[in-house]
């Protein structure tokens, strides 16, 4: 249970090292792809079956195949990696590189000494369904109408834009 | 079975989330950018799970879905942004839409 | 009775309001209407008020009403009070009464003025204040009315402001009388803190309660007061403002500068004189302070040639007479000569007003001559004013009361008494040489101008007024020899202590009489001879060098005026020119230069680039974060 909540991490650290470095688009996201499988992983070993599922069927399985789409839409191609590669030279990590590790720094410094995890019972479905139709009704619903919100956004901001001028 | 710690499994999301945080700083294709955000948003999702197994509450997973809701919405309108950016500016180069300069 | 008090003051600011809000749109009857009849009004409701007290005086000397709350903060408890005694009375009686008929002469003599409105409603303005300082019962109430009569003076004299001389020098009143205001007000702070009370009949029995005589705080208090008195009264050193204050109208002269305004020093001195009396070293200051203006200002009218000039100089020197009264405590001799100078003073005035209307606003009087034939009424009013001036015997009232003051430095028990009589003596012969200097030089003789303009029917009517009053109203209050009148002081003595003569000294009276009736008249005869006789004489002497020389320096009013501009004004206007970036700016321009220098340097992080911004996240959380761990 432990080793394979270390090699799931770690997996889960690598790809999603490689996604963020990747010159090709698709081949990040589907790096990313891997990263979010790895994580659904860590979920079920954390005893958390139902948002293992909702990782991949929404997350891996909706999310990105939208970012997929997107990326055949722009039709970046070869000259895409081009650029991608003209803009990020080796130096170009310094920076955010130290941020980054001065972040990771500081939750490393506070994050152990935590005590241990792993409880009896994994957390299955109906407590969680229990919890979101129970004290958390409102966030649900709010989470409804925000993806209404989104879904009305992204309509109207992906038109094609009229033939003649409006105004 | 010996109990991961809790330690351990926070300290996982924290360098998930660095790296996003590392991509989202480096990148200047917007694309990647909103890439480097999903990643930093499963990050802070995987932490609440990870609090919630802690603690043995359905909480974490509920707020996981929360996040993701979230983050399905700003996927959906992010790329629209998107899209709508390469037909404008003719690029995704984050730096072409700079003209709020101080 | 006691309830009509307050309309006293209450119907000139009416008047005021009204010819304020609406005084562009009414007629020019309405206007005088509205103006003289509020002090008119006034005038009657202080004659009723005056009968009934006069029958039925009230218990302890004094009315007093109370009409409202001003302020009470801490332990200061000050209230919009009236306080109505015998001095306030005769007060009262000379504002309102000189006050209406100086109105109703304005009324005549502006009527060609395009600014009508705004003189009276500034005229009724003034009168209202005056009232409020006479009847105040508290120091502050007095103050208010000080400087409200302060305001209107300056907005009086600078009436026809368009001429830029006129603006100076109703700044220059303004702003000498403001020194001694400045004084008056540490004097009263002074006293507040010391007894507690500004309320000025608990104010004076505290003071005599706590104070012995000789205190220092008593006499700091006391010199302070005079500070202001001789501010408002434009006696030494504060005397330069009065002569240039002719620049306004005539009526305004009249009433401010020789009737009310400058009076209200003597008013204050003579109100606090319990105070006085517990500062005798100040006391005696008053007094040589009213003798060296005296002095003084009579030998500058002698020098100068603008008719409403020899007035000023005038006022100044009598006011010193009183003064000269209040030193040596003959309060009620004091009293006295106001009561009396306000009639043949505003007779002076307005005959004044009525010869330069005449002459076309030719104010120096080489220019004028021989108007005795063309303005007779004028001539003859005059003459009993400038007689009175001048203290002719047994005819007029300015004999008596300065004869009254004259017997106070006599009969008084100081040592410097005798040197004040003498003072006196001597001004009253400048005078009486000045004022029929005056009288020849402008109504006989060759006539040098022709009358364009005679008074109308309402300017003679006050001329005539005001004459009989110059001569009747003297007989208030006679000498033992004379008849020994004494209805004056008798009825003051309720409210100011009026000292009798010891028996030794009443014997020299008739010689101290004597004495003074030999002087005013040698002073006419003197005046005669040179003005009216042996011109030439005259001429001479004020041709040859020294004549010259010492005439400039009477002209120029003992050259007060050019030692304040060297002390004074030469080295703030030198350090005005040098602080010409003005030093305390460059302080506020700091201010304002970092916070520019600042904004340069903020503006560079705003650099519209998108992954700047998520970096500067990526930092500040990194930051914040180490804050909190830090511990």
């Amino acid at each position: 249970m432990v080793t394979a909540f270390y090699i799931a991490s770690a997996m889960a650290i690598v790809s999603t090292a490689l996604a963020v470095s990747r010159t090709n688009a698709v081949h990040a996201l589907l790096y990313l792809v891997l990263s979010l499988i790895s994580v659904a992983v860590l979920f079920l070993l954390l005893g958390a079956p139902f948002v293992a599922a909702l990782e991949i069927i929404v997350y891996a399985g909706a999310i990105m195949v939208l970012f997929v789409f997107v990326v055949m839409l722009l039709n970046l191609g070869r000259a895409g990696e081009q650029q991608e590669r003209r803009w990020m030279p080796p130096r170009a990590w310094i920076g955010p590189a130290l941020i980054g590790a001065a972040l990771l720094a500081e939750l490393a410094y506070v994050l152990p000494g935590l005590p241990a995890l792993g409880q009896e019972g994994a957390m299955a479905v109906k407590p969680v369904a229990i919890a979101m139709y129970g004290p958390y009704l409102l966030g649900v619903e709010a989470a409804a109408l925000l993806l209404l919100a989104g879904m009305v956004g992204a309509y109207h901001l992906g038109r094609e834009p009229d033939k003649e001028a409006r105004r | 079975m010996t109990a991961v710690p809790i330690g351990h499994a926070l300290l996982v999301a924290g360098v998930l989330f660095s790296l996003g945080l590392t991509g989202l700083i480096v990148r200047r294709n917007l694309l990647f950018m909103l890439l480097s955000i999903e990643v930093m948003l499963n990050a802070a999702g995987l932490a609440f799970v990870v609090a919630g197994s802690a603690w043995g509450q359905p909480d974490g997973q509920v707020m996981f879905v929360f996040i993701l809701t979230t983050a399905a919405a700003e996927v959906a309108v992010g790329l629209a942004l998107l899209l709508l950016m390469n037909r404008r500016f003719d690029t995704l180069d984050t730096a072409a839409a700079s003209s709020m300069r101080g | 009775m006691t309830d009509l008090l307050w309309v006293i003051p209450a119907l000139p600011f009416l008047g005021f309001l009204v010819l304020v809000f609406a005084g562009s749109r009414l007629s020019t009857s309405a206007v005088a209407a509205v103006g003289v009849g509020s002090v008119g009004l006034s005038a009657v409701l202080t004659l009723v008020l005056g009968a009934g007290f006069l029958s039925s005086p009230p218990p302890d000397g004094a009315l007093r009403v109370t009409i409202a709350e001003w302020m009470s903060a801490g332990g200061f408890d000050v209230r919009f009070g009236l306080y109505l005694d015998a001095l306030a009375m005769v007060m009262l009686f000379v504002v309102t009464f000189v006050g209406s008929w100086i109105h109703l002469y304005a009324s005549e003599y502006m009527r060609t003025d395009p600014g009508y409105a705004r003189f009276f409603a500034y005229m009724n303005l003034f009168v209202a204040a005056m009232l409020v300082l006479v009847l105040a019962d508290s120091l502050p109430l007095l103050f208010l009315g000080w400087e409200g009569v302060g305001v209107c003076s300056y907005l009086l004299i600078g009436f026809w402001y368009q001429d830029d001389a006129n603006a100076r020098a109703a700044v220059k009143a303004f702003q000498v009388t403001r020194v001694g205001d400045a004084a008056m007000a540490v004097g009263l702070l002074l006293l507040f803190a010391h007894l507690g009370t500004l309320d000025i009949q608990p104010l004076l029995a505290a003071a005599t309660a706590e104070w012995e005589i000789g205190t220092v705080a008593a006499s700091i208090a006391a010199l302070l007061l005079l500070g202001g008195a001789v501010g408002k009264s434009a006696q030494l050193p504060l005397q330069t403002w009065l002569p240039d204050a002719m620049a306004g109208p005539t009526p305004v002269s009249a009433l401010i500068h020789a009737a009310t305004m400058v009076t209200a020093g003597v008013y204050l001195i003579a109100r606090m004189h319990p105070l006085f009396l517990l500062a005798p070293e100040v006391q005696v200051l008053v007094g040589i302070v009213g003798a060296l203006t005296l002095l003084i200002a009579g030998f500058s009218a002698l020098a100068q040639t603008d008719l409403k000039r020899i007035l000023a100089y005038s006022t100044i020197s009598q006011i010193g007479y009183m003064f000269v009264a209040l030193g040596v405590g003959s309060w009620h001799a004091a009293i006295f000569h106001l009561f009396t100078h306000a009639f043949f003073k505003a007779l002076l005035f307005l005959g004044a007003g009525a010869i330069i209307n005449a002459v076309h606003h030719e104010q120096n009087i080489h220019r004028m001559g021989g108007l005795r034939t063309e303005l007779p009424l004028v001539f003859w009013t005059f003459l009993i004013g400038g007689a009175s001036l001048a203290g002719l015997p047994l005819v007029t009232a300015g004999f008596f009361s300065k004869d009254l003051i004259l017997w106070g430095a006599f009969s008084a028990p100081i040592p410097a008494g005798n040197v004040l009589w003498a003072a006196g003596l001597l001004g009253s012969f400048l005078t009486g040489l000045y004022t029929f200097r005056m009288i020849f030089v402008v109504f006989f003789g060759a006539a040098h101008g022709h009358v364009h303009e005679r008074p109308g029917v309402r300017m003679r009517t006050t001329l005539l007024v005001l004459a009989a009053f110059a001569v009747v109203a003297g007989y208030l209050e006679t000498p033992h020899l004379l008849g020994h009148i004494t209805v004056f002081s008798h009825f003051l003595a309720s409210a100011v202590p009026v000292v009798e003569a010891s028996e030794a000294v009443l014997a020299s009276e008739p010689l101290a009489l004597a004495v003074a009736v030999m002087v005013s008249l040698a002073a006419l005869a003197a005046a005669w001879f040179l003005f009216l006789e042996r011109r030439a004489l005259a001429d001479a002497i004020a041709e040859s060098g020294v004549g010259r020389a010492v005439g400039r320096f009477w002209l120029s009013g003992f050259g007060f005026d050019r030692l304040y501009h060297w002390l004074f004004v030469a080295p703030f206007t030198v350090l005005a020119e040098r602080n010409r970036s003005d030093v305390v700016d460059v302080l506020y321009g700091a201010i304002a230069a970092i916070s520019r220098g600042l904004h340069y340097v903020l503006r560079t992080s705003q650099t519209g680039r998108l992954r700047w911004y998520a970096a500067s996240v990526g930092v500040g959380a990194v930051i914040l974060l180490m804050l909190l761990i830090r511990p």
